[in-house]
């Protein structure tokens, strides 16, 4: 195997595949990338046995051939090098790399021992890359991080129609987001639960490169439990966790009694400012009235914090407590100029949603916060 | 060897229970120090009952190891704590030697602390094997404080089958000199107005905070027994340690001590409860209503003691002694023993490497699993850390939790409990006899129906 190829376009490629490589992989060749050049054309493979990532690169190709070799230490040096076309060689039992006046040479692993990737499910239909990497990162942030609770950890995507909706929880907020995207057959309903973390990753990376990304679901039979993503030249494969998922679509009260609307921009930072004296589980507390909104925090011996700020507010004055961070994570997502808080009972959760201008709720997109007890 | 202090010092020695004909004057002398005998190597004999009446040295046996702990029998060939291994089996080769087991020990502790606990809550413990206690609150319920300290040497020798000597004095410095006086196996009480003459005889050493270099001082100036100390003019002694130094001397060599026993307990770091099973246990139900049974009981101890705790763990030792312990932080604190329980479960579930087979998110939450571990085990426990009082903590509520919910539900228990006893209310699967109930349920709700938006 030998090829030429812009050191960019290598490092990208080598950068995300490595990411997704294990920490302490099962088998040593599984810390590897695997190589592998065929008619001009670079394929760059990592895989763990729950996520698959590829990427092909258009290279001078002198020779095909593969080579495996530990992604880690790839991704580094790729990254490292000169801004200069790279050469790279395999050489009996290793891989020689030369870059400008730079020379590497790098053990390789034996090719035969990788595993063979597993192939993508069937297309279930295409969506706009911005629109997914965006709502993927808006759920994202609810889902939960501990791993006792495997399906917590994923986010659900539903396949119904023309709509694909993804949703998360952790328990103590929940996110809703409906996106519209093209089904490869009309009247389709499939249901998914992704891994938040690989899903997140994936529409990270697919996003930017615009264009459409695949959504390739199986329905029984050959990549039974497998979801796949393509997009561009990058090509993504993740196990899914058991489907069963709590409805939180149940939980979004309907009954709202007092409605507020705020500047996003202006509540992030008096919410920021303010949480400096607040732990990781004391609340911030929140107390509207007509046109006002007083936030606040600290206990009565420890520092204390607080401040005003414009909000619009319909209902009767009522004070409610957040933990800081899930209102902070809600806010920076709504990718919008205004955010509407509703509210339906003290111990019930706040549905914060994006808000235009004109202060009129944007549909799409719902997060749910359920709001700390104060005393005991 | 217990010395017998002569009469005329007004100390009494007081024989262990029997044969004790001097009332000792103890009056004010509200503070006990107790201090277990050879705690370590005690502990050791305690569980291999043929090591009784032999030396036993516990310590590092690697080739640097120093002895934790030497037995009487191995004290009279010279071992002494702290001294190296070496040293000890070229004094004493026919001495066990032993590598420490700090859990045992700390098992053991536990149990000799509660003792200590149900004199008195003014418990102050100095290190794993001794405590000082205040016992002036305990008189009228328990006695006169000699009476006390003989309550507490009967309670650790029938309950735990093991020795302490204890100090009874009216400050915490003359209490501890008076159980080091009268080791093992002792009871000295140093009255109030005797203490001048108990105290005077001694080496300046006997002082807290003289040590080989303050003493070596003392001794440049002609001072050798405590009763120097206190003759000598101040401005001595200030000149040769300086102000601080020359007036915690004095007032110590005077027998003035002002120092309190801190006790009110010094806010315990965790509240656990674990079980050894008669016969090792591999029966998965088991092990689950086990867990719910000790999360049950952690749980009411934390609401009785108005704490909330953030992180549960488990430990689980297997038939072999390997012991697995687990632990996991949750999002909010907690004294609710049904979240304790879902999170010892959890974690139970995780370390067996069930979870994703079997016993897979959603059987979690309930209803009915059956299976056999791979290896038994013998000791289930259950733990809360991260403790902080309940006064105030706000709550992070979770989505779809009932505004009464588990919580509150417990609590009613506890009051259910504290009338009627341990027996009256309990989760439906601990339970005895073989119809148990598929599970305990829930306030305002009788199943967790499918149409009922609760998270697990």
């Amino acid at each position: 195997m030998k090829f030429r190829v812009e050191r960019d376009h290598l490092a990208d490629a080598v950068a995300w595949t490595a990411k997704s490589l294990p920490t302490r992989p099962s088998v040593p060749v599984l810390a590897g990338v695997l190589l592998r050049v065929e008619d001009g054309v670079l394929t760059v493979s990592g895989f763990d046995y729950e996520v698959s990532s590829q990427v092909t690169v258009a290279v001078q190709g002198d020779s095909d051939g593969a080579a495996l070799v530990s992604g880690r230490l790839l991704a580094e040096i790729t990254k490292a090098l000169p801004a200069k076309p790279v050469e790279v060689a395999a050489v009996g039992s290793h891989l020689e790399l030369i870059c400008g006046s730079a020379r590497f040479t790098l053990p390789t692993m034996p090719v035969e021992d990788y595993p063979t990737l597993p192939a993508m499910p069937e297309t279930a239909g295409v969506v706009d890359a911005q629109t997914f990497a965006l709502a993927v990162h808006q759920v994202a942030i609810a889902a939960g991080r501990d791993e006792t609770i495997p399906m917590l950890t994923g986010v659900r995507m539903e396949l119904e129609g023309e709509t694909l909706s993804l949703l998360a929880t952790d328990r103590y907020r929940a996110a809703i987001r409906e996106i519209t995207w093209r089904p490869n057959e009309p009247g389709a309903s499939l249901y998914a639960l992704v891994p938040a973390r690989t899903l997140h990753d994936t529409a990270k990376t697919l996003g930017p490169l615009g264009g459409d990304v695949t959504v390739a679901l199986s329905r029984g039979g050959v990549g039974e439990g497998m979801i796949g993503f393509a997009g561009g030249t990058r090509r993504t494969t993740s196990r899914l966790l058991d489907p069963d998922f709590p409805k939180i679509r149940a939980l979004f009260p309907e009954d709202h009694k007092a409605w507020a609307r705020m500047n996003v921009s202006a509540l992030t930072e008096v919410v920021k400012r303010v949480a400096l004296v607040a732990d990781r589980t004391t609340p911030v507390r929140l107390s509207f009235s007509d046109g006002e909104v007083v936030v606040e925090a600290g206990g009565s011996e420890d520092a204390r914090a607080s401040e005003a700020m414009e909000a619009d507010f319909t209902g009767e004055p009522l004070t409610v407590a957040f933990n800081p961070s899930y209102l902070l994570d809600g806010l920076s997502v709504l990718d919008s100029p205004k955010v509407l808080i509703s509210f339906s009972q003290p111990m019930k959760p706040a549905v914060v949603t994006p808000a235009g201008d004109d202060g009129e709720s944007i549909p799409g997109y719902r997060y749910l916060i359920m709001p700390m007890r104060v005393g005991s | 060897m217990a010395p017998e202090l002569p009469d005329d010092t007004g100390c009494t020695v007081v024989p262990d229970d029997t044969g004790c004909t001097v009332v000792p004057d103890d009056v004010g002398c509200t503070v006990l120090h107790v201090d277990m005998d050879a705690f370590f190597a005690s502990v050791e004999v305690r569980r291999r009952p043929e090591l009784a009446g032999r030396p036993v040295v516990v310590g590092g046996t690697g080739p640097r190891g120093v002895v934790s702990s030497a037995s009487y029998e191995a004290r009279a060939y010279g071992v002494r704590s702290a001294m190296p291994i070496g040293q000890a089996r070229r004094l004493c080769p026919q001495a066990v030697f032993l590598p420490p087991d700090m859990a045992a020990y700390a098992e053991v502790s536990r149990a000799v602390m509660r003792i200590f606990q149900d004199v008195t809550p003014l418990v102050e413990p100095l290190s794993i094997d001794e405590a000082f206690l205040d016992v002036a609150g305990a008189q009228r319920l328990l006695g006169s404080p000699a009476t006390i300290a003989r309550l507490i040497k009967r309670r650790i020798a029938t309950e735990l089958g093991l020795t302490c000597t204890v100090g009874v004095a009216s400050t915490k410095f003359v209490a501890k000199l008076a159980s080091t006086r009268s080791k093992p196996d002792g009871l000295l009480v140093v009255p109030v107005a005797g203490v001048l003459e108990f105290l005077h005889p001694l080496p300046v050493e006997a002082l807290w905070g003289v040590g080989d270099r303050t003493a070596e001082v003392l001794r440049r100036l002609g001072l050798r027994l405590v009763g120097d100390v206190a003759a000598a003019p101040v401005g001595m002694l200030r000149q040769a340690l300086g102000e601080a130094a020359a007036r915690h001397l004095h007032d110590l060599a005077w027998g003035r001590d002002p120092r309190p026993v801190l006790g009110g307990r010094p806010a315990e770091k965790s509240i656990g409860s674990e079980t050894t099973f008669d016969t090792d246990v591999s029966d998965v139900d088991t092990v689950r209503r086990t867990l719910l049974g000790l999360a049950t009981r952690v749980g009411a101890r934390l609401r009785r003691s108005g704490q909330v705790g953030r992180t549960v763990a488990i430990k689980v030792r297997l038939a072999d002694f390997r012991t697995l312990t687990r632990s996991r932080t949750l999002a909010a604190p907690t004294d609710v023993a049904r979240e304790i329980f879902a999170a010892a479960w959890a974690l139970f579930t995780q370390l067996t490497g069930l979870s994703g087979t079997h016993l897979s998110a959603t059987h979690l939450s309930g209803n009915h699993l059956n299976g056999t571990l791979r290896e038994p085990i013998r000791l289930l426990g259950v733990r809360v850390e991260g403790l902080e009082t309940t006064d105030d903590i706000p709550r992070q509520l979770a989505l779809g939790e009932r505004e009464h919910g588990w919580r509150d539900a417990e609590r009613a228990a506890d009051a259910v409990v504290a009338r009627f006893g341990a027996a009256a209310v309990r989760p439906a699967s601990l339970l005895p006899g073989p119809e148990r109930g598929a599970e305990s349920v829930g306030p305002g709700q009788t199943d967790q129906g499918s149409e009922n938006a609760v998270i697990p």
